[in-house]
């Protein structure tokens, strides 16, 4: 090895070992708390990415971003709306910044690879909008917890009671993007429906990101159907109910819709062709609670819009973790004390109104509304409550035994009882 | 020429070093990088060496991770013998591939391993008994004695060496020499009585190789696969770390590599925008050094030795 060679691989050699020292000399228990947000700020879902760090972002404003003596610090970073980015990230929060836990995510696939970290490493993970079933049933990881957040096939089981009971429908066909976050709702919908005596004439599976919905849309005029239930996301949901009412089934055949479907950041984009569809959440930013409608305009007093489920969910989880730290002195360090915390949390300030509390799996237990889409004042549209359903589970009425002895919901398995 | 020994063992020297130096997330990162330059590597064989430009090896290093968090995750099987379960794998692909992409060049070859590579992704993505569709498959995929990210990184820089050993003999080959003249002229290759189609099929299925090697590693790194790591973007990377590396210098690849994992990963950080940097990057790179960074040293030391 000549002088230069090794004049350059000493200087190379200690400016790594410069990189990789600044960060250990970080406090324990005394310095801030440091939370870990992961979210698709770029990718398919960049726009529900950037309202899941507005949410979340405005309840730490709000609280001067301060629990108890201790400064709270948000590290954002960007999920790319992929899993293997959203997997390295959730190693390079955990391993080089040293957060104290994990929060976010959107994209199922993104929440089930972070998910796998959290198992192996015991990083507490929260999950506001991962709604994949079994992450809160068949397979619970302890560290993983559904803070303020929802499982799929939870909400659309009032919606498929109500059409039944209430709006007298029959014969439904289903139309859902194909993949497992519409398998598991369409699969809570279609056995609570079948299972009161009611029929799925038929089940349409569409690709991400359909742009021509007209094949579908024929195939239903031929059905024969009272109705249809539609799980479709962003892009998706806003070309179908376009669509719709352009081939002019609205106002013919009952549109329902999965909370998704009418999600604020959906029909925001809309007008009138989302008028009157049904669907079923556990937030409605038309709610009548004063909390609620103090949460929405401060919401769109902060970012000129009303708030969608992304920023609704982590606004609640941020209120809610929150809480749980105060009721711990502020003590993040403690895991076990921690998660427990968080398991035992009651939320009684958030913007439904209402107590939540979370059922023995992880995941909440939420008074589920039945959602019309009405034009306000100002001519915007939002979701108003016609209809609420105390105390929904993700187990609907079920035993969380005899369920969980079920499979999962997948595009062969629906839960659909034959007659 | 005592540059050149001198200049690999301190390269290497200071790859062994990278778990001591700066343990923890940068180990990993680093390992993630020693993958993808694998990755990049093998692209080069193709497009550099052979002149084939593929835009399916994402989906031939995707495949190899499949089968190995398959095997391992949902059949329950043993971990090593995953491995090379995974890199046969991906060598079956990359035989089908081969088989139908050798007659062609050019543009052609590369539309085609588009869609080839395409094929992979869409099984993957709704054949969901097996692949678990959109979700991918999970679990811990890696054998207990690499449990540990240091004797993983050990075992990575290992196989990564090896490999790059055994491409560097190959591309300098008779055989590879072969390979750069039908890059030259395929129809004057061929007067000389080259079987030049056999010769890009064998070429291909070396690099599949190469590719499938670096797809099991990364099923053992990552403990999950999803559609995204079949998916076109993936073989976009891999072919343009090979870019800005440097077309057509093997280990270039390894340069781009590093170029595209620390802006995925660390400039993203400081700004959203990352994906803009890398295109002014990309273009910078066109303009002023079309050979790559890699390409560019060379030529540039080259002068130097002359004056």
């Amino acid at each position: 090895m000549d002088r230069r060679t090794f004049v350059k691989s000493g200087t190379a050699l200690s400016g790594l070992a410069a990189f990789g020292a600044f960060d250990q000399a970080r406090a324990q228990g005394t310095g801030p708390i440091r939370i870990g947000l992961l979210t698709p700020l770029t990718g398919v879902v960049a726009s529900g990415g950037k309202e899941i760090a507005e949410g979340f972002n405005l309840y730490w404003d709000q609280v001067g971003r301060k629990i108890g003596n201790r400064d709270v610090e948000i590290i954002v970073e960007d999920d790319g709306s992929n899993p293997d980015i959203a997997l390295q990230k959730a190693r390079k929060l955990t391993e080089q910044t040293k957060v104290d836990f994990l929060i976010g995510d959107l994209l199922a696939n993104t929440g089930l690879a972070v998910a796998e970290y959290a198992k192996t490493t015991g990083i507490p993970y929260f999950i506001p909008v991962i709604a994949a079933d079994d992450l809160t049933q068949r397979k619970r990881i302890p560290n993983v917890i559904r803070v303020a957040g929802y499982t799929a096939s939870q909400m659309p089981r009032p919606l498929a009671d109500y059409a039944y009971k209430k709006l007298g429908l029959r014969k439904i066909v289903t139309i859902s993007q194909d993949y497992t976050f519409g398998h598991e709702q369409c699969g809570g919908f279609a056995q609570v429906f079948t299972e009161l005596g009611g029929s799925i004439v038929a089940q349409h599976w569409n690709p991400l990101n359909t742009q021509d919905f007209s094949p579908y849309i024929a195939q239903i005029q031929a059905a024969a159907c009272d109705a249809v239930f539609a799980m479709e996301t962003g892009a998706d949901a806003t070309r179908l109910i376009q669509q719709w009412s352009s081939f002019g089934m609205k106002g013919k055949i009952r549109l329902l819709g999965a909370q998704n479907a009418t999600d604020q950041s959906v029909i925001r984009t809309l007008g009138a062709e989302a008028e009157g569809i049904i669907s079923s959440a556990h937030f409605a930013e038309g709610g009548d609670a004063p909390a609620t409608q103090k949460f929405v305009a401060e919401y769109q007093a902060a970012f000129k819009k009303l708030p969608s489920i992304y920023g609704f969910s982590h606004y609640s989880a941020a209120m809610w973790l929150a809480e749980a730290i105060k009721s711990i002195g502020g003590n993040v360090e403690d895991r076990p004390k921690f998660l427990a915390a968080v398991r035992k949390t009651v939320l009684t300030g958030s913007p439904l109104g209402r107590p939540v509390r979370l059922d023995d799996y992880g995941s909440p237990v939420y008074d589920v509304f039945i959602r019309d889409v009405v034009k306000r004042p100002d001519g915007t549209y939002w979701n108003k409550p016609v209809e609420t359903y105390p105390n929904v589970s993700q187990f609907w009425t079920y035993k969380p035994e005899d369920y969980l002895k079920q499979p999962a919901y997948s595009r062969t398995f629906q839960g659909i009882k034959k007659t | 020429m005592v540059a050149k020994p001198v200049f690999i063992t301190a390269t290497v020297v200071l790859l062994a070093l990278v778990p001591a130096v700066v343990p923890g997330y940068l180990t990993s990162l680093a390992t993630l990088t020693l993958i993808y330059a694998l990755l990049a590597m093998s692209v080069d064989i193709l497009a550099g060496y052979t002149g084939r430009t593929p835009l399916c090896h994402g989906a031939i290093f995707g495949t190899a991770t499949y089968v190995v968090m398959y095997y391992v995750t949902t059949a329950g099987g043993n971990p090593w013998l995953a491995f090379p379960l995974g890199v046969a794998g991906a060598l079956a692909v990359s035989l089908v591939y081969a088989g139908l992409a050798v007659r062609t060049s050019g543009v052609y070859f590369l539309l085609l391993t588009l869609a080839l590579g395409m094929i992979v992704w869409g099984v993957c993505q709704r054949w969901t008994s097996v692949t678990g569709g959109e979700n991918g498959l999970r679990g811990n995929a890696r054998p207990d004695l690499l449990g540990d990210p240091t004797a993983f990184y050990y075992f990575v820089l290992a196989v990564g060496l090896a490999a790059c050993v055994v491409m560097w003999r190959f591309v300098q080959s008779p055989f590879g020499l072969t390979l750069k003249g039908i890059r030259e002229s395929d129809s004057r290759m061929r007067s000389l009585g080259y079987n030049t189609t056999l010769h890009v099929f064998i070429a291909f299925l070396f690099s599949g190789l190469m590719a499938g090697i670096a797809g099991a590693l990364y099923a053992y790194f990552n403990s999950f696969v999803s559609p995204s790591t079949v998916a076109l973007t993936q073989s976009v990377k891999g072919l343009l770390m090979v870019i800005i590396g440097g077309v057509g210098t093997l280990f270039g690849g390894i340069v781009g590599a590093v170029v595209i994992i620390v802006l995925e990963n660390v400039v993203s950080s400081v700004t959203q925008r990352w994906s803009m940097v890398l295109g002014g990057l990309f273009v910078l790179t066109m303009i002023f050094a079309p050979e790559g960074i890699v390409g560019k040293l060379r030529s540039y030391l080259a002068r130097r030795r002359q004056r």
